[in-house]
């Protein structure tokens, strides 16, 4: 695969590589999205191999699907789609993040298209999508329904969205606010607004009213024994996930 | 194991090896070590479409002569199990002696074994037996055809890595010959002297035993039933392991000074001081091949992986040969690294990204750290004739022979059917 040119001013370069190798170190400011970061990508491929019948075991299993991940980053969720064959436009609403993956990108040796811009934006210039990844943004913003009525309209027809969130109760007021932010430190204080966090069922209403059919949901558990975290068919009282596809 | 004669690295097959330089520049694993650990490792990951290059030192004719050495291994069922899972077990299992039953004995030279012993019988668990025995000229050539049918696999023989270089996106390995290779990953199997540990900069731990291991193959009169033997005696450990025919294989420890003196010895000498510690069993008996000495030290690498390196079997964990668990904890490294880059390539991951490669360690840490202390602490238990330590065995051999769920657990573990097992060694595909 040919590496994209970058259009970065190269006497930014030097500080967009740090900032990527920041993004990128497992063991740094965004240890708790690497920790995450396995689990989400188990649900995503398995939602997309599903709904547009690949087969995980063979290489390449996402070519000729069109993929958008909305508040890409570093690129953790971009790169992985982009090395299983999927067309990836990575939007991001953080204008420095744009250069930064696009550097780490490259390094990699992976084609992805990011942008600045926002889903909005995106659904306004007509882009269309076979997937797409919406995930830890929903509840930062403004209007959710606004906000993933523009996720339906980028779907084509029988395409898949993936939603993630954290849930609205006294336990994820504890885990991911005092935990999270205030104990662990994993997130700097301020990042979550628990008032904004959404109930399973909450959003599932949220999506038939934008038009999405929601199909599957299940929760991220974290385990401090193993400290990893796993898929939950029954838990979804702090992280969890829901795929909901477009009608056809 | 190490390579009982030293070689000079020389051309096998010239034009074999143009090819190769033509074709090699690109691959996704590059693995240093071509003994077994090696093999097994590129073959469950070709299977799972990554391309290999498996690189060693010593050309492929010495590797693959099949004469019968004298070594052997004694395989845990989960190990046949991941020899089953990259297709090679039905070229072996012809050749391989089943493991019936486990007999552990208190004795001292001499004297017969003590009144209290173990026995695990294969009966008592449901999977079968606990393993097979087989043989280093049986196990080695198959595995080494089986790379050499497979198309995602390059083997570049005679060839000695002389340095590496990891970056962010890939590792490269420079050859004596001056060709570079790159990879995503590099994957010591190098044994316990790895170079692809010390050129990573990782340290070892570990310690010498005091204790050196005489290794041979005897032809006996009487059948041995499929049961393997270990008798603690002063010295050190003497295992009797069953091999196909009247056959068996030997494992016993002396001290340095006594394993020299013995293996200097003539066959005949040699016989007569193995004898009263081998028994009349099975009947009169004679040598079956050569004789080795191995001496008996602990080498952990202090880490198993580093930036795009991750190291397995001995390069990792050189551990006591005592119970034969050597090459088994080796195959669970292999069935591990194995998984763990087969889920980290279905998830889009980059397989050589340490936050991949660090589940790899988390997952083989404990098992092998526990391994290694455990064999230590039962050489260092069993290999004494204190009178108290000999009656606290000899209590605690009879409180295990009693207790049927004790003694089954025991039989799982000789299999190597406890733990957070790999897919692949629970007979399952990747």
């Amino acid at each position: 695969m040919q590496a994209p040119q970058s259009t970065v001013d190269p006497s930014e370069i030097a500080k967009f590589e740090a900032m990527a190798a920041e993004w990128w170190d497992e063991n740094g400011k965004f240890k708790p999205l690497h920790m995450l970061n396995p689990c989400r990508l188990d649900y995503i491929t398995s939602q997309i191999a599903g709904e547009f019948d690949r087969d995980l075991t063979q290489p390449t299993p996402f070519k000729g699907l069109r993929i958008l991940d909305i508040g890409c980053g570093g690129g953790l969720l971009a790169e992985p789609m982009a090395r299983l064959g999927a067309d990836v436009v990575g939007a991001d609403a953080a204008e420095r993040n744009i250069p930064v993956a696009r550097i780490h990108a490259e390094q990699s040796g992976l084609q992805i298209d990011y942008r600045h811009t926002t889903a909005e934006a995106l659904a306004e210039a007509g882009e269309q999508f076979d997937a797409v990844l919406n995930m830890e943004v929903v509840e930062h913003v403004a209007s959710p329904i606004d906000y993933l009525i523009a996720c339906r309209k980028l779907l084509k027809p029988g395409g898949l969205h993936v939603c993630s969130t954290l849930n609205r109760n006294p336990k994820s007021y504890v885990m991911a606010i005092i935990g999270a932010e205030h104990v662990m430190r994993w997130l700097p204080k301020g990042t979550h607004e628990w008032s904004k966090f959404i109930t399973p069922d909450e959003l599932f209403d949220l999506l038939r009213d934008a038009g999405l059919d929601p199909v599957d949901r299940k929760g991220f558990v974290f385990n401090p024994v193993s400290w990893s975290w796993k898929l939950s068919d029954r838990d979804l009282s702090v992280n969890y996930v829901t795929a909901s596809v477009k009608p056809a | 194991m190490t390579p009982k004669v030293a070689t000079q690295a020389r051309m096998d097959n010239p034009p074999q090896l143009a090819i190769f330089r033509a074709m090699s520049s690109d691959c996704d694993i590059l693995i240093v070590g071509g003994g077994l650990n090696g093999p097994a490792l590129a073959l469950a990951l070709a299977e799972v479409g990554q391309r290999v290059t498996v690189i060693d030192a010593l050309p492929l004719k010495r590797r693959k002569s099949s004469g019968f050495d004298g070594r052997s291994y004694a395989m845990a069922l989960t190990s046949t199990r991941l020899l089953q899972g990259i297709g090679v077990w039905d070229d072996l299992v012809g050749d391989a002696q089943p493991m019936l039953d486990i007999k552990v004995t208190d004795g001292r030279a001499g004297e017969g074994p003590s009144p209290f012993f173990m026995h695990f019988d294969h009966a008592e668990i449901e999977e079968g037996p606990m393993g097979y025995m087989v043989e280093d000229r049986h196990l080695r050539p198959v595995l080494l055809d089986a790379l050499k049918k497979h198309k995602g696999i390059k083997q570049l023989s005679g060839e000695t890595v002389v340095s590496q270089e990891t970056d962010a996106t890939g590792v490269t390995v420079t050859l004596a010959s001056g060709k570079a290779l790159r990879g995503k990953l590099l994957v010591g199997c190098d044994g316990r002297g790895s170079g692809t540990a010390t050129r990573a900069g990782i340290t070892r731990t570990g310690w010498d035993y005091g204790q050196t291991a005489l290794v041979c193959a005897v032809e006996h009169e009487r059948p041995h039933h499929g049961i393997a033997h270990q008798f603690f005696m002063p010295p050190g450990p003497l295992a009797i392991l069953p091999l196909t025919g009247n056959r068996s294989s030997i494992v016993w420890s002396e001290t340095h000074d006594n394993a020299r003196q013995i293996n200097a010895m003539s066959v005949e000498d040699y016989l007569s001081v193995l004898r009263p510690r081998f028994g009349s069993f099975l009947g009169g008996f004679s040598l079956a091949g050569e004789r080795f000495t191995y001496p008996l030290s602990l080498s952990l690498a202090n880490s198993l992986v580093a930036p795009r390196i991750a190291l397995v079997g001995d390069a990792a964990h050189g551990v006591h040969p005592i119970a034969g668990q050597g090459l088994n904890a080796g195959v669970r490294d292999v069935a591990a690294l194995a998984e763990v880059l087969t889920d980290a390539l279905r998830r889009g991951e980059d397989i050589g990204a340490a936050a991949v490669l660090t589940r790899y360690q988390t997952w083989r840490r404990f098992d092998n750290t526990t391994l290694a202390l455990a064999t230590d602490t039962f050489n260092r238990l069993f290999s004494n004739d204190n009178p108290v330590l000999r009656t606290l065995r000899d209590v605690g051999m009879g409180i295990v022979g009693n207790m049927p769920s004790l003694r089954r657990a025991f039989i799982r573990e000789a299999a190597g059917l406890t733990g957070d097992l790999p897919r692949l060694l629970k007979g399952q595909k990747l």
